[in-house]
């Protein structure tokens, strides 16, 4: 497993940020930094606002006070476009229009990439065949997305993502909808983007594959974060105990000798 | 974006057969001119009595057809791609009923003349639609709920409506009634001009803002996240959107399911996801300019096309509801 890079720089960070939904307030007074070049993944339990940090780091949501800053300046000052060339979101729920193909929908996240003088073009053709292949859907590039099956059209979602080509990925949730061996293989792809240099962010539920699959957890409860770091720093049975309320036992992943969760339940 | 071959074609068979339709409604009438003399007589040439009745009671009546019914075709694109519904079109969110408002109110209580009414539709229908919005809005304005909210509007409205016409004397009553029929009867190019002016205005701010409308399809989340602004983008099309019905119901009365069908219909031949701007227009023109013939014509009477267009909508508006029900 790869270093983890816990002091090294950070493009994106969370400062003192108040994340709420009108008069619901998730988290206040949050800061998180993400590191460059890291897999960071956010874990917890239902309701402890992973999903709103995520999406306050993808300016999806704005912050009620304090910011999220990208390279020293704060989203909210980047222009839309300009913001989308560098932060990608897969978001939870996604719609596709009726009858759209694979290739057409993979297409569109080339949106930031052109203007109404600057249309498609050979960078936008190569990002999406580049993207179809990474994702292993070229063979479906031309069938309405509404006829595949879940794990495809997840993938199909990640594609649209690639395309994009911005150096941060932000997952929510990815592996949801997903069988395992699916949710395997998608991890799988997101740890060879990571090796190729992007940064990746992403929301999991299953923390034997953010054991397994980040260089940084960052584990949130009740909107503030309880532990970060790298998963053998911040993984015990003691963080897990407290974070989920679930005892267990932590042993080493006999494949990748990350720490391994064995719940003990009732025993 | 890539060039859509299907679409271009579709396109080009659309103005192919609007150029036909209107070949043949300026040369049919109570006084019938061979297509021969027609053309001689849109050239500026011919009899001068052939030349009066084609170019100047003829044709500003096709070109308003052409004009309001591509408006009302990109109307309701606009929304039914907002609202991600083939219901959710103007005519069925109470924008319609919204203008018809207006207008009565200023027919009945200031007894206006046209341009008067056309402006008591315009105001009408922008203060429904706006008032639809902020009843809609939470937290942003999600598709399901604005449609509930101005079917709901649209029977108050209705009823409004009804109770307004029967206050009335019966002469303004009549008036107020033949207005609301949604008739192109006695237009001429006076009423041409503020129509095309109004689209010239709104079509290329409609173009530029297509892309991004697609986006917008993907779901709030993921459109944010390619750069664009979803509830700014949201608020913008719908005024466009209204601008386009209320203008063309200030023009010609409620003509109703126009703007319904003629973007369904435009997306199922051109089989494009999502919205199609520019079939959905010019198969609104070609529905709006055979429903006005039609109307002329086929009766021995001259009868409102908005009636004619109900009559039609009715069907579609059966198939459809059968179509959706069996999914």
């Amino acid at each position: 497993m790869t270093e983890c890079k816990v002091n090294g720089p950070a493009r994106l960070r969370v400062e003192n940020a108040t994340l709420r939904y009108d008069e619901r307030i998730i988290s206040q007074d949050l800061s998180v930094a993400i590191p460059d070049g890291s897999f960071t993944v956010i874990v917890g339990p239902n309701a402890s606002g992973k999903s709103t940090l995520l999406r306050a780091m993808a300016r999806v949501l704005a912050p009620s006070a304090g910011a999220v800053v990208l390279d020293g300046k704060a989203l909210a000052q980047y222009q839309g476009k300009q913001l989308a060339r560098t932060l990608g979101l897969l978001p939870q729920a996604s719609i596709a229009p009726d009858g759209i193909t694979v290739a057409d929908l993979v297409a569109r996240g080339r949106y930031p990439h052109q203007s109404l003088f600057r249309q498609w073009s050979c960078a936008d053709e190569e990002a999406v065949e580049a993207a179809l292949a990474t994702t292993g859907t070229a063979g479906l590039s031309g069938r309405p997305v509404d006829e595949l099956s879940g794990g495809q059209r997840q993938r199909v979602w990640v594609a649209m993502v690639l395309a994009q080509q911005t150096p941060i990925l932000l997952l929510d949730e990815p592996t949801t909808f997903l069988d395992i061996a699916h949710q395997i293989e998608l991890l799988d792809l997101c740890q060879d983007l990571n090796a190729k240099g992007r940064t990746v962010v992403a929301v999991l539920h299953d923390l034997n594959h953010a054991c397994r699959y980040a260089t940084h957890i960052i584990a949130m409860k009740d909107g503030t974060v309880v532990a970060e770091g790298a998963p053998k720093d911040v993984v015990t049975e003691k963080m897990v105990e407290n974070v989920f309320g679930l005892p267990c036992l932590i042993i080493p992943d006999p494949v990748s000798d990350t720490p391994l969760i064995v719940p003990r339940g009732r025993g | 974006m890539r060039l859509d071959l299907r679409s271009f074609a579709v396109s080009a068979i659309l103005l192919l057969l609007i150029a036909v339709v209107g070949a043949v409604s300026l040369s049919s009438g109570k006084f019938s001119i061979p297509p021969a003399d027609v053309l001689r007589a849109l050239l500026g040439g011919g009899d001068e009595n052939i030349r009066m009745v084609v170019t100047e009671w003829r044709l500003p009546r096709l070109l308003l057809a052409c004009l309001l019914g591509s408006a009302l075709g990109l109307s309701g694109a606009i929304f039914q791609s907002l609202t991600r519904n083939p219901l959710g079109s103007p005519d069925i969110i109470g924008f319609s009923a919204g203008s018809y408002t207006g207008a009565l109110m200023v027919i009945l209580l200031f007894s206006g003349g046209y341009y008067q009414t056309a402006g008591g539709a315009l105001a009408g229908g922008i203060v429904t639609a706006t008032c639809v919005y902020l009843l809609a809005y939470r937290r942003g304005v999600q598709g399901f709920r604005l449609i509930v909210i101005g079917i709901g509007m649209s029977a108050m409205l209705g009823a409004f409506n009804a109770w307004m016409i029967r206050q009335a004397d019966l002469p303004i009553a009549m008036s107020a009634a033949i207005w609301g029929g949604g008739s192109l009867n006695g237009l001429s190019f006076e009423q041409v001009l503020p129509v095309l002016a109004m689209l010239v205005f709104i079509t290329p701010i409609l173009a530029a803002l297509s892309r991004p409308l697609r986006q917008l399809e993907l779901g709030d989340d993921a459109a944010t996240t390619s750069g664009v602004n979803a509830t700014r983008l949201r608020l913008l099309l719908m005024i466009l959107g209204v601008a386009l019905t209320a203008l063309a119901t200030a023009a010609a009365g409620p003509i109703s399911f126009i703007s319904l069908a003629a973007p369904q219909i435009a997306r199922r031949i051109t089989r494009t996801a999502g919205v199609a701007l520019i079939p959905s227009a010019l198969m609104g023109a070609l529905l709006l300019a055979v429903a006005d013939w039609v109307a002329q014509h086929a009766f021995g009477v001259q009868l409102p096309v908005g009636v004619m267009t109900v009559s039609i909508g009715g069907f579609y508006f059966l198939w459809l509801l059968i179509r959706e029900a069996r999914r």
